[in-house]
């Protein structure tokens, strides 16, 4: 019944539309990939070890402060803990996930290990795409996105003394992605309140908070803020 | 920190983030409350987003020339355009050539 080719053709299209839609991540893993992957080895360490990181931790924040820990040989607790505390944030974002990622076969566990902040914003904003596209759709997504990362790290891990690119500001692609995300955000849910209690939580840590702890502490009391005020509804 | 000790961290560090993104799924496997994680689909997403953007915006000093104008410009750039055009791509493209610019200028 099922024509194979229809299949394949449905397959190549649903590839095009990820593709487009991890563009902006492209522009921001890939240049913050090389600077990762250049650090490292300037910092004297072997470059498949920034390779391996990027495979297998893939999370940014933790690779760059990584660096910083081994250079001051920080002892293995410290290790530990720092990486627990920059990556609780991943289990409030599983939590808004566990409904969409409830019927998908196979490739779920690839697609938990593969969140990550950008990741995660895109396909919490996707519209619901067809329950038997979307296994297909995320896994693109998610393994598109990897792929930007550990090309970039590769990138730069190798050939970062000969580029003479200047990527300086390229970053600010994922700024730009999340500032689109929050209006498209807006438009889906419209409702101020989870953006008020977001833009206190966050100018209260940025304040207050030390600013690699900053995302965890704002998103850990947004999301209780959230909760508590639901009770009063 | 020596090569094989390296290798430790790596692994143990990989062990962790692996550990924090798959809690909520181990923690509700079968059964969950399903009105709470109807609030919680609908109002995380745009928590998070606007703190992601915080969190961009971290290092940024308002206080010091430039006066984080290249991100004012970069950011004004992306609402605008895309509040008129409703495209990502084109609005992420243009808000960061117009950053990558102010930067250079500024």
């Amino acid at each position: 019944m099922i024509d194979p080719k229809d299949k394949d053709l449905r397959t190549s299209t649903i590839f095009k539309v990820a593709f487009q839609k991890s563009i902006p991540v492209m522009f921001g893993y890939v240049p913050l990939g090389i600077a990762f992957g250049f650090l490292f080895t300037q910092s004297g360490y072997f470059w498949l070890y920034a390779v391996l990181m990027s495979i297998i931790i893939y999370s940014g924040a933790t690779q760059f402060l990584a660096i910083g820990l081994f250079i001051n040989l920080a002892p293995m607790t410290e290790i530990a803990v720092t990486t627990l505390l920059l990556n609780l944030r991943h289990s409030f974002f599983g939590l808004s996930l566990i409904r969409k990622f409830s019927n998908i076969p196979h490739v779920k566990p690839y697609l938990i290990f593969a969140l990550t902040d950008e990741t995660y914003a895109l396909l919490a904003s996707m519209d619901e795409p067809e329950q038997q596209s979307r296994a297909r759709y995320y896994f693109f997504i998610s393994l598109l996105n990897h792929l930007y990362w550990v090309t970039g790290t590769l990138m730069g891990a190798l050939i970062g003394r000969v580029i003479k690119a200047d990527l300086r500001g390229m970053d600010f692609a994922l700024t730009a992605l999340f500032v689109v995300l929050v209006i498209e955000q807006y438009k889906k849910v419209h409702s101020l309140r989870p953006f008020l209690i977001g833009a206190i939580a966050g100018i209260m840590c940025l304040v207050f908070v030390a600013s690699q702890y900053m995302l965890l502490v704002s998103i850990l009391s947004g999301t209780v803020t959230l909760l508590l005020l639901r009770k009063k509804n | 920190m020596s090569n094989p000790d390296i290798s430790i961290a790596i692994f143990l560090m990989a062990f962790i983030i692996l550990f924090t993104r798959f809690l909520p799924f181990m923690f509700f496997r079968k059964k969950y409350p399903t009105r709470i994680f109807n609030y919680l689909e609908n109002n995380i997403p745009p928590l998070v987003m606007l703190l992601l953007v915080m969190y961009c915006l971290r290092n940024v000093k308002w206080g010091l020339s430039p006066f984080g104008l290249p991100e004012i410009i970069g950011i004004a750039t992306v609402v605008m355009l895309h509040l008129w055009r409703n495209n990502s791509v084109l609005s992420i493209v243009s808000g960061t050539i117009l950053y990558m610019l102010a930067v250079r200028i500024i």
